[in-house]
């Protein structure tokens, strides 16, 4: 028996706003793709179950500085990079990640974080072969997340930073520089946008031609039988 | 003149031209009497009437836990490891550090961000990462390095614990599995790592292999000259 180390595997980023429904749209991916019998692991930002308890409390005590804010999600990052994203990938799957490093240079950024210092803090994990954008218009996230869910959480509005007094105001600054922080790495980091203001069905459709058309998705094929 | 200053770019939110006090390290493995040494100099500095704040690692509010559960278990990876003890040391920079020198205060840490940095690099990080990772802190007024001899801290750490720790040894390094060896072998590979960083960042190295009352003497000595710069009004004796 033949043993192949080191197999390439293919590292799929979603990003975008909240509220850019990037989230429903690489779990359709992931659907699809499991479907089709491939390789595939999906992995959240800020999931870690070892971090976890520290980002809780540090959220909940609102005890997080934008360095500690930056440098636990790095943790939490660097946790399932080591354990889980690099070895699937040596071993051959499609990793998805709903969430990347660049949701670190955005916001970290917008909290006043160096972002050559950021860069390298994230230096060590490998650039996505696709970092799908999610790209809408501020108001139209705005409205998404305002309508449909008002309680917003403090570090999520950008509280920590002073901004306004009232969260929803201050979600609303807060967002509008996170968002010209994505746009600024567009081009840096060859994002591929996709247009977040049409229906879900349509633009799956258009991340299904994007992946399908850019990888070989027969190499991905799990040779274990598919589980149900 | 009681400037200070970063490494690299200060962290976000930190106003370094309201920092005044004196930042004093002292760097050391286990068993050097870093400790005892820091309690003699903070009775010392309060006697002569120095407000005396002590930081040491570990010892957040927000990864503390985290940090005593992973050493318990070998389940985060080496790079996972430093990220959390590097949120711990930024924890205690930006919420202890900080403003006791706002205040004024001599801040006495035992182990700053040079333990951190040689454990991460012997266990393979890169050396580079490390220093940027770093960058955000205080570059201190006075770093004392603790050197003792491998025979003189195998002596101590025997006498003290009736036997080795786990992560003290190298333990998880597997570089023997005999804890003894283990150990002598992991000691020597820090005091070089320290050494590099001595040359990098220019600490004192203090002989801590004499008695405590003549560690102390000769701390004193120094600290004066430290605290002459720093607080120029007032008297010490």
């Amino acid at each position: 028996m033949t043993v192949v180390a080191n197999q390439t595997g293919v590292l799929i980023a979603v990003e975008g706003l909240d509220g850019s429904g990037k989230s429903t749209q690489v779990n359709l991916l992931h659907h699809w793709l499991a479907g089709h019998n491939l390789r595939v692991h999906f992995t959240e930002w800020n999931s870690s179950n070892l971090v976890r308890g520290a980002t809780r409390r540090g959220k909940k005590g609102q005890l997080l500085t934008p360095t500690t804010f930056s440098v636990i999600h790095a943790t939490d990052f660097a946790d399932r990079y080591e354990r889980l994203i690099l070895p699937m990938l040596k071993g051959g799957y499609i990793v998805l990640c709903d969430r990347y490093f660049f949701t670190s240079f955005a916001r970290d950024a917008v909290r006043g974080c160096d972002p050559a210092w950021l860069r390298r803090l994230y230096g060590f994990a490998l650039v996505p072969d696709f970092t799908l954008y999610f790209r809408l218009p501020l108001e139209t996230a705005l409205g998404r997340i305002l309508e449909g869910r008002p309680r917003l959480k403090y570090f999520e509005a950008g509280m920590d930073l002073g901004l306004s007094p009232d969260i929803q105001e201050s979600f609303r600054i807060f967002q509008t520089r996170v968002m010209d922080q994505y746009e600024r790495m567009a081009a840096e980091f060859g994002f591929i946008s996709v247009d977040a203001t049409r229906n879900v069905h349509d633009q799956q459709q258009e991340v299904r031609r994007i992946i399908g058309g850019g990888i070989d998705l027969a190499r991905y094929r799990s040779r274990s039988p598919r589980r149900r | 003149m009681n400037a200070k200053r970063c490494y690299g770019a200060p962290p976000p939110g930190v106003d370094l031209s309201k920092l005044s006090g004196a930042l004093i390290v002292i760097e050391g493995p286990d068993s050097s009497g870093r400790t005892t040494q820091i309690e003699l100099l903070a009775d010392w500095l309060r006697q002569n009437g120095y407000p005396v704040a002590h930081v040491g690692l570990k010892r957040s509010r927000l990864v503390g836990k985290e940090l005593e559960r992973a050493k318990g278990g070998n389940v985060l990876s080496p790079r996972t490891m430093s990220l959390f003890y590097a949120s711990d040391f930024f924890d205690q920079l930006e919420n202890r550090i900080v403003p006791a020198l706002r205040a004024g205060s001599v801040v006495l840490a035992d182990r700053y961000i040079f333990t951190p940095m040689a454990r991460d690099a012997v266990r393979g990080a890169d050396r580079e990462w490390l220093a940027s990772l770093y960058s955000l802190a205080l570059v201190p007024d006075a770093v004392y390095y603790f050197q003792v001899s491998p025979r003189t801290l195998i002596d101590r750490t025997l006498n003290a614990h009736a036997g080795l720790d786990y992560w003290e040894a190298g333990m998880d390094l597997g570089l023997s599995r005999d804890w003894f060896g283990s150990f002598v072998k992991y000691q020597r590979m820090m005091r070089l790592e320290f050494k590099k960083l001595q040359t990098a960042y220019g600490f004192e190295a203090i002989d801590a292999n004499r008695t405590i009352p003549t560690v102390h003497a000769g701390l004193k000595g120094r600290v004066r000259g430290v605290l002459a710069r720093l607080y120029p009004s007032h008297q010490v004796q």
